[in-house]
């Protein structure tokens, strides 16, 4: 880490210091790197830049104090010290001799501005990672890296694949961003509804990555949930689009369920079955007032209507005072916006509730003759589920027994594996 | 008559190639384009990235989707092609959407690079 200074005693306004660049770092270091991108033209540059400009803050501000706009200094010194070392290669290559004087001449120097006449460039940098050009692993690793400042390792891991993967996608989505001419910009207005798509999409694969992992035995990945949600607080802080204000709202929603959601042992605790008081309510007002906002735009998104869902669970005080009305109607406008096979579960699962079991499994036995959800393991708990109910065990235990058979995460086994150990009681 | 001449092969093999082979069989090209040239036989021509920054279009119901990669089906065959300038690749993904056949099949977008004679960018 380039803050780390070993082997020297550090003096009390020497820690001071110290610490001030540390939360500057943290606070600042995406948004001097947003800049530097846009300023060097190149990610690579940018990252030697931001580097360069921290490892002068930790030699200099100690004795010349922290200067009034530290944003726009690390800017103008990560952008000087490129100058520099493209001036020194320059010797050798006249192309970089050029490349230099370019950026010399093209800009004026940041270091006269105030921190906010520093052009915000984050959603540069966000609709340039998640670039639909790139591939979606690609668009996730870049922004994870970037954005969130996460290492290779961390992301590695979250993902259960080898560090240098990820290392790869990443400079191999850095070259086609320079091969391919990706612009470093935020799409004009005609372009921009496909463009958030990506990026939403992006974001709400971090957070389900985080939320429930698709493979293995954590159930929960508490990191990456908050990752997902800072970025959609970003996200709407910079840009005004219901769908945005959708997303961060389902975010908060889910994950006001976090400790609910989860028993001590690792094991998975249904909706119905979670103690409703652990629920985090500041999340839920929260995520209700956008899902409001949302709900008023012009037209709603599959995101806000997954949200609205997600807010009508949260202010039903028992599962069984659920407005399953609003819920079954939700789900069908969903249906209109999105149409998939799993939305058309989850509405018969509300229809189950609200009119009983039997017109719910008329619904979900029409699914799995198309054979749409034939391999969907929670499309046969919904089944056995429901046959339980209706007293139909045998039907219900061979229903859990296909959905045991096709379950992946070790928590959502031993529970399907409790309820069939019950039926048999 | 005109024809349209498509160069194939495998990028795994041109990888494997030093700076100094690649750099040879790019001069070697850039001959070949002047002996055609001056032979009148050469009307346009350029040597492309690689595969992995190509960017897929496709046009249905008015909607522009974009993908990553060549994701031409094997169904569809080549049927044409426009050399076209654009500041970036996002007015390019604009323009050829345009393309009439955008709507019934794809359109692969790959950025054309410049023959040197040396230092060229390779395969990795």
């Amino acid at each position: 880490m380039i803050l780390q200074r070993n082997g020297k005693y550090l003096a009390n306004s020497e820690t001071l210091t110290r610490s001030s660049i540390d939360h500057i770092y943290r606070t600042e270091s995406r948004r001097v790197l947003a800049t530097l991108i846009r300023l060097l033209g190149s990610f690579e540059l940018a990252e030697e830049a931001l580097h360069e400009a921290f490892a002068a803050a930790v030699k200099q501000w100690p004795e010349e104090g922290v200067p009034s706009n530290p944003r726009a200094w690390l800017v103008s010194t990560g952008r000087f010290k490129i100058i520099d070392r493209l001036r020194r290669d320059a010797k050798f290559d006249t192309l970089q001799d050029q490349i230099a004087d370019k950026l010399e001449n093209e800009s004026v120097d940041p270091a006269d501005l105030a921190d906010d006449q520093i052009e915000d460039d984050r959603l540069r940098l966000i609709f340039t990672c998640c670039h639909p050009s790139l591939a979606q692993e690609a668009q996730v690793a870049l922004t994870l890296r970037e954005i969130c400042d996460l290492t290779t390792e961390e992301i590695a891991r979250a993902f259960l694949i080898k560090p240098t993967t990820v290392a790869q996608r990443i400079v191999r989505a850095k070259s086609k961003i320079r091969d391919a001419g990706i612009p470093y910009e935020v799409p004009p207005p005609p372009e921009l509804p496909e463009r958030l798509e990506s990026v939403l999409q992006v974001i709400y694969l971090i957070f389900n990555e985080g939320y429930a992992a698709s493979t293995g035995d954590d159930l929960l990945r508490l990191d990456f949930t908050d990752e997902a949600i800072r970025l959609g607080r970003l996200l709407n802080q910079l840009l005004d689009d219901s769908e945005i204000k959708g997303l961060l709202a389902l975010m908060l929603l889910h994950d006001s369920r976090r400790t609910a959601r989860a028993s001590a042992d690792g094991n998975l605790i249904l909706l119905e079955d979670q103690d409703r008081s652990l629920w985090n309510q500041k999340a839920i007002e929260e995520g209700s007032e956008l899902v409001r906002e949302a709900m008023n735009a012009p037209s709603v998104g599959m995101y806000s209507l997954q949200a609205a869902i997600a807010a009508t669970h949260a202010r039903a005080p028992t599962y069984a005072d659920t407005d399953w009305n609003q819920i079954a109607g939700l789900y069908t406008l969903l249906l209109q916006a999105n149409p998939s096979p799993v939305v058309e579960l989850n509405r018969a699962v509300a229809i189950a509730m609200k009119d009983g079991p039997e017109a719910g499994l008329t619904l979900i036995d029409d699914i799995l003759t198309r054979g749409d959800l034939e391999k969907y393991h929670l499309a046969h708990a919904a089944r056995a589920d429901l046959c339980r109910r209706l007293g139909r065990h045998d039907d219900a235990r061979s229903a859990y027994q296909k959905a045991l058979e096709l379950a992946q995460l070790e928590p959502e086994k031993r529970f399907l594996q409790r309820r069939l150990m019950e039926l048999n009681e | 008559m005109k024809y349209l001449c498509l160069v194939y092969y495998d990028e795994k093999m041109m990888a494997q190639m030093n700076q100094q082979e690649w750099d040879t069989l790019n001069r070697e090209c850039m001959s070949c384009v002047d002996n055609l040239q001056s032979q009148g036989h050469f009307l346009s021509g350029a040597p492309l990235h690689p595969v992995s920054t190509a960017t897929t279009i496709r046009v249905r119901n008015n909607q522009l989707s974009t993908m990553d990669g060549p994701f031409a089906e094997t169904k569809e065959q080549l049927a044409g092609y426009y050399l076209l300038e654009a500041r970036d690749l996002n007015e390019a993904i604009q323009l050829a959407s345009k393309i009439p056949p955008a709507r019934y099949g794809s359109v692969e977008v790959r950025p054309v690079r410049e023959l040197q004679a040396e230092g060229n960018v390779g395969y990795v």
